[in-house]
Protein backbone atom coordinates (compact mmCIF):
# COMPACT_ATOMS: atom_id res chain seq x y z
CA UNK A 1 0.00 0.00 0.00
CA UNK A 2 1.28 3.44 -0.89
CA UNK A 3 2.08 6.15 1.63
CA UNK A 4 -1.25 7.52 2.95
CA UNK A 5 -2.21 11.01 1.83
CA UNK A 6 -3.60 11.97 5.20
CA UNK A 7 -2.40 10.24 8.28
CA UNK A 8 -3.66 10.70 11.82
CA UNK A 9 -1.34 8.94 14.19
CA UNK A 10 -1.63 8.26 17.88
CA UNK A 11 -3.65 11.39 18.58
CA UNK A 12 -4.61 12.00 22.19
CA UNK A 13 -6.61 15.03 23.21
CA UNK A 14 -7.48 16.28 26.64
CA UNK A 15 -9.08 19.55 27.65
CA UNK A 16 -8.14 21.01 30.98
CA UNK A 17 -10.56 23.37 32.59
CA UNK A 18 -10.33 24.60 36.14
CA UNK A 19 -7.66 22.03 37.05
CA UNK A 20 -9.83 19.13 35.88
CA UNK A 21 -8.44 17.25 32.90
CA UNK A 22 -11.04 15.73 30.65
CA UNK A 23 -9.68 13.15 28.19
CA UNK A 24 -11.62 13.40 24.95
CA UNK A 25 -9.62 11.32 22.46
CA UNK A 26 -7.36 8.40 23.14
CA UNK A 27 -5.00 6.91 20.58
CA UNK A 28 -6.81 7.80 17.36
CA UNK A 29 -5.11 6.32 14.28
CA UNK A 30 -6.39 6.68 10.74
CA UNK A 31 -4.82 6.61 7.29
CA UNK A 32 -6.68 8.08 4.33
CA UNK A 33 -5.70 7.58 0.71
CA UNK A 34 -5.82 10.30 -1.90
CA UNK A 35 -9.29 10.73 -3.38
CA UNK A 36 -10.98 8.78 -0.63
CA UNK A 37 -14.28 9.87 0.89
CA UNK A 38 -14.30 9.12 4.62
CA UNK A 39 -17.18 9.60 7.03
CA UNK A 40 -16.70 9.90 10.75
CA UNK A 41 -19.75 8.77 12.64
CA UNK A 42 -20.50 8.47 16.33
CA UNK A 43 -22.83 9.70 19.04
CA UNK A 44 -22.77 13.37 19.84
CA UNK A 45 -20.06 14.32 22.28
CA UNK A 46 -17.78 11.47 21.19
CA UNK A 47 -15.13 13.81 19.85
CA UNK A 48 -15.66 13.58 16.08
CA UNK A 49 -15.55 17.34 15.77
CA UNK A 50 -12.39 17.40 17.83
CA UNK A 51 -10.74 15.01 15.36
CA UNK A 52 -11.80 17.23 12.47
CA UNK A 53 -10.59 20.38 14.20
CA UNK A 54 -7.22 18.76 14.86
CA UNK A 55 -6.89 17.87 11.16
CA UNK A 56 -7.96 21.42 10.29
CA UNK A 57 -5.31 22.76 12.64
CA UNK A 58 -7.81 24.77 14.69
CA UNK A 59 -6.98 22.61 17.70
CA UNK A 60 -3.62 21.12 18.64
CA UNK A 61 -3.55 17.52 19.79
CA UNK A 62 -2.20 16.90 23.27
CA UNK A 63 0.02 14.24 21.76
CA UNK A 64 0.37 12.55 18.41
CA UNK A 65 0.02 14.32 15.10
CA UNK A 66 -1.48 14.68 11.66
CA UNK A 67 0.43 14.50 8.37
CA UNK A 68 -1.14 15.71 5.13
CA UNK A 69 0.75 15.00 1.90
CA UNK A 70 4.03 14.56 3.73
CA UNK A 71 3.72 17.67 5.89
CA UNK A 72 2.83 17.89 9.55
CA UNK A 73 -0.22 19.97 10.42
CA UNK A 74 0.40 22.61 13.03
CA UNK A 75 -1.84 25.50 12.01
CA UNK A 76 -5.00 26.04 9.96
CA UNK A 77 -4.59 26.58 6.24
CA UNK A 78 -6.44 26.59 2.94
CA UNK A 79 -5.02 23.17 2.00
CA UNK A 80 -7.49 21.78 4.57
CA UNK A 81 -10.61 23.76 3.71
CA UNK A 82 -13.44 23.47 6.18
CA UNK A 83 -17.19 23.54 5.55
CA UNK A 84 -18.84 24.47 8.81
CA UNK A 85 -22.11 23.07 10.04
CA UNK A 86 -23.74 26.48 10.20
CA UNK A 87 -22.19 27.61 6.89
CA UNK A 88 -20.45 30.59 8.60
CA UNK A 89 -20.75 32.90 5.64
CA UNK A 90 -19.90 36.49 6.44
CA UNK A 91 -23.30 38.23 6.54
CA UNK A 92 -22.06 41.58 5.24
CA UNK A 93 -20.61 40.07 2.06
CA UNK A 94 -22.56 38.90 -0.98
CA UNK A 95 -22.43 35.31 -2.23
CA UNK A 96 -19.72 36.27 -4.71
CA UNK A 97 -17.71 38.23 -2.15
CA UNK A 98 -17.85 35.37 0.34
CA UNK A 99 -15.95 33.20 -2.10
CA UNK A 100 -13.83 36.10 -3.28
CA UNK A 101 -12.43 36.83 0.19
CA UNK A 102 -10.82 33.38 0.21
CA UNK A 103 -9.75 33.34 -3.45
CA UNK A 104 -8.21 36.80 -3.25
CA UNK A 105 -6.12 35.86 -0.26
CA UNK A 106 -4.99 32.44 -1.45
CA UNK A 107 -4.24 33.23 -5.10
CA UNK A 108 -2.86 36.73 -4.60
CA UNK A 109 0.10 37.09 -6.94
CA UNK A 110 -0.48 33.63 -8.41
CA UNK A 111 -3.47 34.36 -10.61
CA UNK A 112 -4.59 37.52 -12.39
CA UNK A 113 -7.77 39.34 -11.36
CA UNK A 114 -9.59 37.94 -14.38
CA UNK A 115 -8.46 34.39 -13.61
CA UNK A 116 -9.56 34.81 -10.00
CA UNK A 117 -12.95 36.06 -11.15
CA UNK A 118 -13.39 33.11 -13.51
CA UNK A 119 -12.37 30.75 -10.74
CA UNK A 120 -14.91 32.21 -8.30
CA UNK A 121 -17.66 31.99 -10.91
CA UNK A 122 -16.63 28.45 -11.84
CA UNK A 123 -16.92 27.26 -8.24
CA UNK A 124 -20.23 28.99 -7.65
CA UNK A 125 -21.47 27.48 -10.88
CA UNK A 126 -20.43 24.02 -9.69
CA UNK A 127 -22.80 24.32 -6.69
CA UNK A 128 -25.49 25.90 -8.92
CA UNK A 129 -25.36 29.28 -7.24
CA UNK A 130 -24.41 31.53 -10.16
CA UNK A 131 -27.91 32.97 -10.24
CA UNK A 132 -27.50 34.62 -6.82
CA UNK A 133 -24.06 36.22 -6.97
CA UNK A 134 -25.15 39.55 -5.52
CA UNK A 135 -27.44 38.24 -2.83
CA UNK A 136 -26.57 38.58 0.83
CA UNK A 137 -26.57 35.45 3.00
CA UNK A 138 -29.68 36.69 4.82
CA UNK A 139 -31.54 36.69 1.53
CA UNK A 140 -30.94 33.05 0.57
CA UNK A 141 -32.15 29.76 2.06
CA UNK A 142 -30.18 27.51 4.40
CA UNK A 143 -29.43 25.02 1.64
CA UNK A 144 -28.13 27.79 -0.61
CA UNK A 145 -25.91 29.12 2.17
CA UNK A 146 -24.39 25.70 2.60
CA UNK A 147 -23.78 25.51 -1.16
CA UNK A 148 -21.87 28.77 -0.99
CA UNK A 149 -19.92 27.41 1.98
CA UNK A 150 -18.99 24.38 -0.13
CA UNK A 151 -18.04 26.60 -3.09
CA UNK A 152 -15.82 28.68 -0.83
CA UNK A 153 -14.07 25.55 0.43
CA UNK A 154 -13.67 24.06 -3.07
CA UNK A 155 -12.31 27.37 -4.38
CA UNK A 156 -9.37 27.03 -2.00
CA UNK A 157 -8.23 23.96 -4.00
CA UNK A 158 -7.75 22.02 -0.78
CA UNK A 159 -5.73 18.85 -0.48
CA UNK A 160 -8.32 17.63 1.98
CA UNK A 161 -11.89 18.86 2.19
CA UNK A 162 -13.23 18.79 5.74
CA UNK A 163 -17.00 18.74 6.18
CA UNK A 164 -18.34 19.28 9.70
CA UNK A 165 -21.91 17.95 9.61
CA UNK A 166 -22.45 19.95 6.44
CA UNK A 167 -26.09 18.96 6.01
CA UNK A 168 -27.04 18.73 9.68
CA UNK A 169 -29.01 21.96 9.79
CA UNK A 170 -31.01 21.32 6.61
CA UNK A 171 -34.43 19.77 6.05
CA UNK A 172 -34.55 16.22 4.66
CA UNK A 173 -35.35 17.12 1.05
CA UNK A 174 -32.73 19.85 0.77
CA UNK A 175 -30.24 17.52 2.44
CA UNK A 176 -30.84 14.75 -0.10
CA UNK A 177 -30.49 17.22 -2.92
CA UNK A 178 -27.19 18.56 -1.61
CA UNK A 179 -25.86 15.06 -0.97
CA UNK A 180 -26.45 14.22 -4.63
CA UNK A 181 -24.70 17.43 -5.58
CA UNK A 182 -21.70 16.61 -3.41
CA UNK A 183 -21.50 13.10 -4.96
CA UNK A 184 -21.53 14.62 -8.44
CA UNK A 185 -18.81 17.14 -7.56
CA UNK A 186 -16.80 14.41 -5.88
CA UNK A 187 -16.93 12.20 -9.00
CA UNK A 188 -15.68 15.19 -11.00
CA UNK A 189 -12.91 16.44 -8.75
CA UNK A 190 -11.83 13.26 -6.90
CA UNK A 191 -11.18 15.23 -3.72
CA UNK A 192 -9.98 13.69 -0.52
CA UNK A 193 -12.85 14.27 1.87
CA UNK A 194 -13.36 13.79 5.56
CA UNK A 195 -16.93 14.30 6.69
CA UNK A 196 -18.53 14.26 10.10
CA UNK A 197 -22.10 13.07 10.31
CA UNK A 198 -24.60 11.37 12.53
CA UNK A 199 -26.80 10.35 9.67
CA UNK A 200 -26.32 6.65 8.89
CA UNK A 201 -27.85 6.83 5.39
CA UNK A 202 -25.73 9.81 4.51
CA UNK A 203 -22.59 8.02 5.63
CA UNK A 204 -23.32 4.86 3.62
CA UNK A 205 -24.42 6.76 0.54
CA UNK A 206 -21.45 9.09 0.30
CA UNK A 207 -18.47 7.28 1.75
CA UNK A 208 -15.79 4.90 0.60
CA UNK A 209 -15.14 4.08 4.24
CA UNK A 210 -17.06 4.76 7.41
CA UNK A 211 -15.06 5.35 10.55
CA UNK A 212 -17.11 4.63 13.65
CA UNK A 213 -16.10 6.16 16.93
CA UNK A 214 -16.66 4.81 20.41
CA UNK A 215 -18.30 6.93 23.08
CA UNK A 216 -16.24 9.36 25.10
CA UNK A 217 -14.50 10.09 27.36
CA UNK A 218 -11.28 8.76 25.82
CA UNK A 219 -13.08 8.06 22.56
CA UNK A 220 -11.26 6.27 19.80
CA UNK A 221 -11.98 4.53 16.52
CA UNK A 222 -14.10 1.47 17.21
CA UNK A 223 -14.58 0.04 13.76
CA UNK A 224 -13.89 0.92 10.13
CA UNK A 225 -16.34 -0.23 7.50
CA UNK A 226 -15.44 -0.40 3.80
CA UNK A 227 -18.37 0.57 1.61
CA UNK A 228 -17.96 -1.41 -1.57
CA UNK A 229 -20.79 0.02 -3.63
CA UNK A 230 -20.30 1.01 -7.27
CA UNK A 231 -20.37 4.68 -8.20
CA UNK A 232 -22.26 6.65 -9.31
CA UNK A 233 -24.66 5.73 -6.55
CA UNK A 234 -28.36 6.33 -6.77
CA UNK A 235 -30.31 6.63 -3.54
CA UNK A 236 -33.46 5.07 -5.04
CA UNK A 237 -31.72 2.01 -6.46
CA UNK A 238 -29.65 1.55 -3.32
CA UNK A 239 -32.72 1.54 -1.13
CA UNK A 240 -33.43 -2.04 -2.27
CA UNK A 241 -29.80 -3.11 -2.58
CA UNK A 242 -28.91 -5.93 -0.20
CA UNK A 243 -25.34 -4.68 0.31
CA UNK A 244 -26.59 -1.19 1.13
CA UNK A 245 -28.97 -2.61 3.71
CA UNK A 246 -26.18 -4.71 5.13
CA UNK A 247 -23.79 -1.72 5.52
CA UNK A 248 -26.55 0.31 7.04
CA UNK A 249 -27.25 -2.47 9.50
CA UNK A 250 -23.56 -2.71 10.39
CA UNK A 251 -23.37 0.96 11.28
CA UNK A 252 -26.66 0.90 13.16
CA UNK A 253 -25.66 -2.10 15.20
CA UNK A 254 -22.36 -0.45 16.07
CA UNK A 255 -24.11 2.72 17.20
CA UNK A 256 -27.08 1.20 18.98
CA UNK A 257 -25.78 -2.12 20.28
CA UNK A 258 -22.05 -1.92 20.80
CA UNK A 259 -21.92 1.79 21.65
CA UNK A 260 -25.33 2.32 23.14
CA UNK A 261 -25.49 5.69 24.76
CA UNK A 262 -27.40 5.18 27.98
CA UNK A 263 -24.91 6.17 30.57
CA UNK A 264 -25.48 9.94 30.62
CA UNK A 265 -29.23 9.51 31.05
CA UNK A 266 -28.74 7.11 33.96
CA UNK A 267 -26.24 9.49 35.47
CA UNK A 268 -28.58 12.45 35.07
CA UNK A 269 -31.36 10.53 36.82
CA UNK A 270 -29.05 9.61 39.65
CA UNK A 271 -27.98 13.21 39.99
CA UNK A 272 -31.45 14.75 39.89
CA UNK A 273 -32.60 14.09 43.47
CA UNK A 274 -29.20 15.12 44.72
CA UNK A 275 -29.43 18.47 42.90
CA UNK A 276 -32.93 19.05 44.20
CA UNK A 277 -31.73 18.43 47.74
CA UNK A 278 -28.85 20.85 47.20
CA UNK A 279 -31.02 23.67 45.90
CA UNK A 280 -33.47 23.17 48.76
CA UNK A 281 -30.57 23.40 51.18
CA UNK A 282 -29.46 26.61 49.49
CA UNK A 283 -32.88 28.11 49.99
CA UNK A 284 -32.93 27.26 53.65
CA UNK A 285 -29.53 28.81 54.18
CA UNK B 1 -77.43 29.54 -6.80
CA UNK B 2 -77.42 33.18 -7.75
CA UNK B 3 -74.75 33.72 -5.11
CA UNK B 4 -72.35 31.24 -6.64
CA UNK B 5 -72.73 32.68 -10.11
CA UNK B 6 -71.97 36.16 -8.93
CA UNK B 7 -68.80 34.93 -7.13
CA UNK B 8 -67.64 32.91 -10.10
CA UNK B 9 -68.51 35.68 -12.56
CA UNK B 10 -65.67 37.40 -14.44
CA UNK B 11 -66.15 40.64 -12.50
CA UNK B 12 -62.41 41.44 -11.85
CA UNK B 13 -61.50 41.07 -15.53
CA UNK B 14 -64.22 43.50 -16.54
CA UNK B 15 -62.60 46.39 -14.62
CA UNK B 16 -59.97 48.10 -16.81
CA UNK B 17 -56.57 48.54 -15.14
CA UNK B 18 -56.33 52.02 -13.58
CA UNK B 19 -53.89 54.50 -15.14
CA UNK B 20 -50.43 54.64 -13.57
CA UNK B 21 -50.83 58.10 -12.00
CA UNK B 22 -53.95 56.95 -10.23
CA UNK B 23 -52.29 53.96 -8.61
CA UNK B 24 -49.39 56.20 -7.53
CA UNK B 25 -51.83 58.64 -6.03
CA UNK B 26 -53.62 55.80 -4.27
CA UNK B 27 -50.34 54.50 -2.86
CA UNK B 28 -49.42 57.98 -1.66
CA UNK B 29 -52.82 58.47 -0.07
CA UNK B 30 -52.49 55.15 1.70
CA UNK B 31 -48.99 56.02 2.96
CA UNK B 32 -50.23 59.40 4.11
CA UNK B 33 -53.19 58.05 6.08
CA UNK B 34 -51.08 55.33 7.68
CA UNK B 35 -47.86 57.13 8.55
CA UNK B 36 -48.27 60.90 8.32
CA UNK B 37 -51.80 61.38 9.54
CA UNK B 38 -51.52 60.00 13.11
CA UNK B 39 -48.61 62.25 14.18
CA UNK B 40 -50.25 65.26 12.53
CA UNK B 41 -53.52 64.65 14.36
CA UNK B 42 -51.80 64.17 17.72
CA UNK B 43 -49.65 67.25 17.19
CA UNK B 44 -52.67 69.32 16.27
CA UNK B 45 -54.42 68.18 19.45
CA UNK B 46 -51.44 69.00 21.65
CA UNK B 47 -50.97 72.44 20.12
CA UNK B 48 -54.71 73.04 20.58
CA UNK B 49 -54.50 72.15 24.28
CA UNK B 50 -51.45 74.38 24.68
CA UNK B 51 -53.29 77.25 22.98
CA UNK B 52 -56.30 76.83 25.29
CA UNK B 53 -54.21 76.62 28.44
CA UNK B 54 -52.02 79.63 27.70
CA UNK B 55 -54.52 81.98 26.11
CA UNK B 56 -55.91 83.09 29.44
CA UNK B 57 -54.60 86.52 30.47
CA UNK B 58 -51.77 86.27 33.00
CA UNK B 59 -50.53 82.90 31.75
CA UNK B 60 -46.82 82.41 32.44
CA UNK B 61 -46.06 80.98 28.99
CA UNK B 62 -47.19 82.33 25.60
CA UNK B 63 -49.68 80.32 23.50
CA UNK B 64 -48.46 78.97 20.11
CA UNK B 65 -50.16 81.75 18.16
CA UNK B 66 -48.27 84.30 20.26
CA UNK B 67 -44.98 82.39 19.77
CA UNK B 68 -45.31 82.49 16.00
CA UNK B 69 -46.24 86.17 16.00
CA UNK B 70 -43.30 87.06 18.27
CA UNK B 71 -40.71 85.03 16.39
CA UNK B 72 -41.93 85.57 12.85
CA UNK B 73 -38.81 87.52 11.92
CA UNK B 74 -36.55 84.74 13.21
CA UNK B 75 -38.52 82.12 11.33
CA UNK B 76 -38.54 83.83 7.95
CA UNK B 77 -34.98 85.13 8.13
CA UNK B 78 -32.75 82.37 9.47
CA UNK B 79 -29.59 83.73 7.81
CA UNK B 80 -29.40 87.39 8.89
CA UNK B 81 -26.10 88.56 10.32
CA UNK B 82 -25.90 91.76 12.34
CA UNK B 83 -22.48 90.94 13.72
CA UNK B 84 -21.53 89.56 17.14
CA UNK B 85 -24.12 87.27 18.70
CA UNK B 86 -26.96 88.85 16.74
CA UNK B 87 -27.20 86.34 13.92
CA UNK B 88 -30.01 84.20 12.47
CA UNK B 89 -31.05 80.90 13.99
CA UNK B 90 -29.52 78.93 11.11
CA UNK B 91 -26.08 80.39 11.97
CA UNK B 92 -26.64 79.66 15.66
CA UNK B 93 -27.44 76.02 14.91
CA UNK B 94 -24.60 75.67 12.43
CA UNK B 95 -22.15 77.01 15.03
CA UNK B 96 -23.37 74.39 17.49
CA UNK B 97 -23.24 71.67 14.84
CA UNK B 98 -19.66 72.60 14.03
CA UNK B 99 -18.61 72.11 17.66
CA UNK B 100 -20.51 68.82 17.77
CA UNK B 101 -18.85 67.71 14.52
CA UNK B 102 -15.32 68.27 15.87
CA UNK B 103 -15.96 66.75 19.28
CA UNK B 104 -17.97 63.84 17.90
CA UNK B 105 -15.46 62.96 15.17
CA UNK B 106 -12.64 62.90 17.71
CA UNK B 107 -14.81 60.72 19.95
CA UNK B 108 -15.52 58.33 17.06
CA UNK B 109 -11.83 57.91 16.23
CA UNK B 110 -10.67 57.57 19.82
CA UNK B 111 -13.72 55.59 20.92
CA UNK B 112 -13.55 52.96 18.18
CA UNK B 113 -9.77 52.57 18.66
CA UNK B 114 -10.08 52.17 22.42
CA UNK B 115 -13.07 49.89 21.96
CA UNK B 116 -11.07 47.63 19.65
CA UNK B 117 -8.20 47.58 22.13
CA UNK B 118 -10.45 46.71 25.06
CA UNK B 119 -12.38 44.19 22.96
CA UNK B 120 -9.25 42.43 21.77
CA UNK B 121 -7.05 42.39 24.83
CA UNK B 122 -8.20 40.94 28.11
CA UNK B 123 -5.39 42.78 29.85
CA UNK B 124 -6.56 46.13 28.47
CA UNK B 125 -10.12 45.26 29.49
CA UNK B 126 -9.10 44.54 33.05
CA UNK B 127 -6.95 47.65 33.24
CA UNK B 128 -9.21 50.16 31.54
CA UNK B 129 -12.75 48.97 32.18
CA UNK B 130 -12.95 50.12 35.83
CA UNK B 131 -11.69 53.57 34.80
CA UNK B 132 -14.26 53.77 31.99
CA UNK B 133 -17.06 52.65 34.26
CA UNK B 134 -16.28 55.43 36.76
CA UNK B 135 -15.59 58.21 34.27
CA UNK B 136 -18.65 57.55 32.14
CA UNK B 137 -20.92 58.42 35.06
CA UNK B 138 -19.46 61.93 35.37
CA UNK B 139 -22.07 64.36 33.98
CA UNK B 140 -20.91 66.25 30.87
CA UNK B 141 -21.05 69.70 32.46
CA UNK B 142 -18.84 68.60 35.34
CA UNK B 143 -16.01 68.38 32.79
CA UNK B 144 -16.46 71.98 31.69
CA UNK B 145 -14.60 73.81 34.48
CA UNK B 146 -11.62 71.48 34.30
CA UNK B 147 -11.44 71.74 30.52
CA UNK B 148 -11.71 75.55 30.71
CA UNK B 149 -8.81 75.46 33.13
CA UNK B 150 -6.86 73.22 30.81
CA UNK B 151 -7.57 74.85 27.45
CA UNK B 152 -7.87 78.48 28.66
CA UNK B 153 -10.38 79.03 25.86
CA UNK B 154 -14.11 78.44 25.55
CA UNK B 155 -14.37 76.83 22.11
CA UNK B 156 -11.92 73.93 22.64
CA UNK B 157 -13.48 73.41 26.06
CA UNK B 158 -16.93 72.96 24.52
CA UNK B 159 -15.49 70.55 21.95
CA UNK B 160 -13.79 68.61 24.73
CA UNK B 161 -17.08 68.32 26.62
CA UNK B 162 -18.71 66.86 23.49
CA UNK B 163 -15.81 64.48 23.05
CA UNK B 164 -15.85 63.21 26.62
CA UNK B 165 -19.64 62.82 26.55
CA UNK B 166 -19.86 60.88 23.31
CA UNK B 167 -16.86 58.62 23.75
CA UNK B 168 -18.13 56.22 26.47
CA UNK B 169 -21.02 54.57 24.63
CA UNK B 170 -18.79 54.28 21.55
CA UNK B 171 -16.01 52.55 23.49
CA UNK B 172 -18.34 50.23 25.35
CA UNK B 173 -20.41 49.19 22.33
CA UNK B 174 -17.37 48.69 20.14
CA UNK B 175 -15.69 46.45 22.68
CA UNK B 176 -18.85 44.41 23.16
CA UNK B 177 -19.12 44.05 19.38
CA UNK B 178 -15.53 42.86 19.10
CA UNK B 179 -16.01 40.39 21.93
CA UNK B 180 -19.12 38.98 20.30
CA UNK B 181 -17.54 38.16 16.95
CA UNK B 182 -18.60 34.54 16.38
CA UNK B 183 -15.85 31.97 16.72
CA UNK B 184 -16.73 30.76 13.20
CA UNK B 185 -15.68 34.04 11.61
CA UNK B 186 -12.34 33.79 13.39
CA UNK B 187 -11.98 30.23 12.15
CA UNK B 188 -12.73 31.27 8.58
CA UNK B 189 -10.03 33.91 8.89
CA UNK B 190 -7.59 31.36 10.29
CA UNK B 191 -8.28 28.82 7.53
CA UNK B 192 -7.65 31.36 4.76
CA UNK B 193 -4.76 32.79 6.81
CA UNK B 194 -5.71 36.44 6.98
CA UNK B 195 -3.01 38.49 8.67
CA UNK B 196 -3.70 40.95 11.47
CA UNK B 197 -4.39 43.96 9.27
CA UNK B 198 -6.60 41.99 6.88
CA UNK B 199 -8.47 40.47 9.81
CA UNK B 200 -9.07 43.92 11.27
CA UNK B 201 -10.52 45.42 8.07
CA UNK B 202 -12.25 42.40 6.56
CA UNK B 203 -13.65 40.58 9.56
CA UNK B 204 -13.40 42.53 12.80
CA UNK B 205 -14.77 45.93 11.79
CA UNK B 206 -17.65 44.66 9.63
CA UNK B 207 -18.59 42.00 12.18
CA UNK B 208 -18.67 44.55 14.99
CA UNK B 209 -20.26 47.28 12.85
CA UNK B 210 -23.85 46.81 14.09
CA UNK B 211 -22.65 47.26 17.68
CA UNK B 212 -20.35 50.13 16.77
CA UNK B 213 -23.20 51.96 15.09
CA UNK B 214 -25.51 51.59 18.04
CA UNK B 215 -22.74 53.20 20.11
CA UNK B 216 -22.36 55.95 17.52
CA UNK B 217 -26.09 56.64 17.64
CA UNK B 218 -26.18 56.94 21.40
CA UNK B 219 -23.03 59.08 21.19
CA UNK B 220 -24.46 61.58 18.72
CA UNK B 221 -27.60 61.98 20.82
CA UNK B 222 -25.56 62.63 23.95
CA UNK B 223 -23.32 65.15 22.14
CA UNK B 224 -26.32 67.16 21.09
CA UNK B 225 -27.63 67.09 24.66
CA UNK B 226 -24.29 68.24 26.00
CA UNK B 227 -23.62 71.03 23.51
CA UNK B 228 -26.76 72.96 24.45
CA UNK B 229 -25.84 72.89 28.12
CA UNK B 230 -22.17 73.67 27.51
CA UNK B 231 -22.95 76.63 25.26
CA UNK B 232 -25.22 78.14 27.88
CA UNK B 233 -22.15 78.46 30.06
CA UNK B 234 -19.47 79.42 27.55
CA UNK B 235 -21.41 82.04 25.54
CA UNK B 236 -20.69 83.16 21.98
CA UNK B 237 -22.62 82.11 18.88
CA UNK B 238 -24.54 78.85 19.31
CA UNK B 239 -28.07 77.69 19.91
CA UNK B 240 -27.38 76.96 23.58
CA UNK B 241 -26.26 80.48 24.34
CA UNK B 242 -29.11 81.83 22.21
CA UNK B 243 -31.55 80.13 24.60
CA UNK B 244 -29.75 81.49 27.65
CA UNK B 245 -29.61 84.95 26.14
CA UNK B 246 -33.33 84.84 25.33
CA UNK B 247 -34.06 83.85 28.93
CA UNK B 248 -32.04 86.78 30.25
CA UNK B 249 -33.98 89.10 27.92
CA UNK B 250 -37.32 87.42 28.85
CA UNK B 251 -38.00 86.46 25.22
CA UNK B 252 -39.88 83.28 26.06
CA UNK B 253 -41.19 82.86 22.51
CA UNK B 254 -37.63 82.77 21.17
CA UNK B 255 -36.80 80.01 23.64
CA UNK B 256 -39.74 77.93 22.50
CA UNK B 257 -38.80 78.33 18.84
CA UNK B 258 -35.19 77.40 19.63
CA UNK B 259 -36.36 74.27 21.48
CA UNK B 260 -38.32 73.16 18.42
CA UNK B 261 -35.21 73.61 16.28
CA UNK B 262 -33.00 71.79 18.76
CA UNK B 263 -35.41 68.87 18.81
CA UNK B 264 -35.64 68.66 15.03
CA UNK B 265 -31.86 68.86 14.59
CA UNK B 266 -31.29 66.20 17.25
CA UNK B 267 -33.78 63.96 15.51
CA UNK B 268 -32.08 64.49 12.15
CA UNK B 269 -28.64 63.73 13.65
CA UNK B 270 -29.94 60.46 15.08
CA UNK B 271 -31.60 59.48 11.79
CA UNK B 272 -28.48 60.35 9.81
CA UNK B 273 -26.23 58.12 11.90
CA UNK B 274 -28.83 55.34 11.75
CA UNK B 275 -29.04 55.71 7.98
CA UNK B 276 -25.27 55.62 7.54
CA UNK B 277 -25.15 52.57 9.80
CA UNK B 278 -27.77 50.81 7.77
CA UNK B 279 -25.91 51.52 4.55
CA UNK B 280 -22.52 50.49 5.91
CA UNK B 281 -23.69 47.28 7.56
CA UNK B 282 -26.01 46.41 4.66
CA UNK B 283 -29.07 46.16 6.80
CA UNK B 284 -27.57 44.02 9.54
CA UNK B 285 -27.74 47.04 11.87
CA UNK B 286 -31.19 48.03 13.16
CA UNK B 287 -32.28 51.48 11.99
Amino acid sequence: MSQPYLSISRVDMAFTRGGVTNPVLKDVNLDIQRGEYISLIGHSGCGKSTVLNIVAGLLRATSGGVIVDGREVNSPGPDRALVFQNHSLLPWLTVYQNVEIAVQKIFKGKRSAAEQRDWILHNLDMVSMSHALDRLPAEISGGMKQRVGIARALAMEPKVLLLDEPFGALDALTRAHLQDEVMRIQSELQNTVMMITHDVDEAVLLSDRIVMMTNGPSATIGQVLDIDLPRPRDRLELADDARYTHYRHEVLSFLYEKQRKVEPIARARARAPEAAARSAGGLRA
Amino acid sequence: MSNTTSIAGPAPAAVPPPPAWRSHAAAFAQYFTRHALPPLVVMGLLVGIWELLCRAPGAALPPPSQVIADTWELIVEPFFDNGGNDVGLAWQILASLERVAYGYLLAVIAGVSLGVLVGQSTWALRGLDPIFQVLRTVPPLAWLPISLAGFQDSNPSAIFVIFITAIWPIIINTSVGIRNIPEDYRNVARVIRLNGVEYFWKIMLPAAAPYIFSGLRIGVGLSWLAIIAAEMLIGGVGIGFFIWDAWNASRISDIILALVYVGVVGFLLDRTVAWVGKRVTRGTSPA
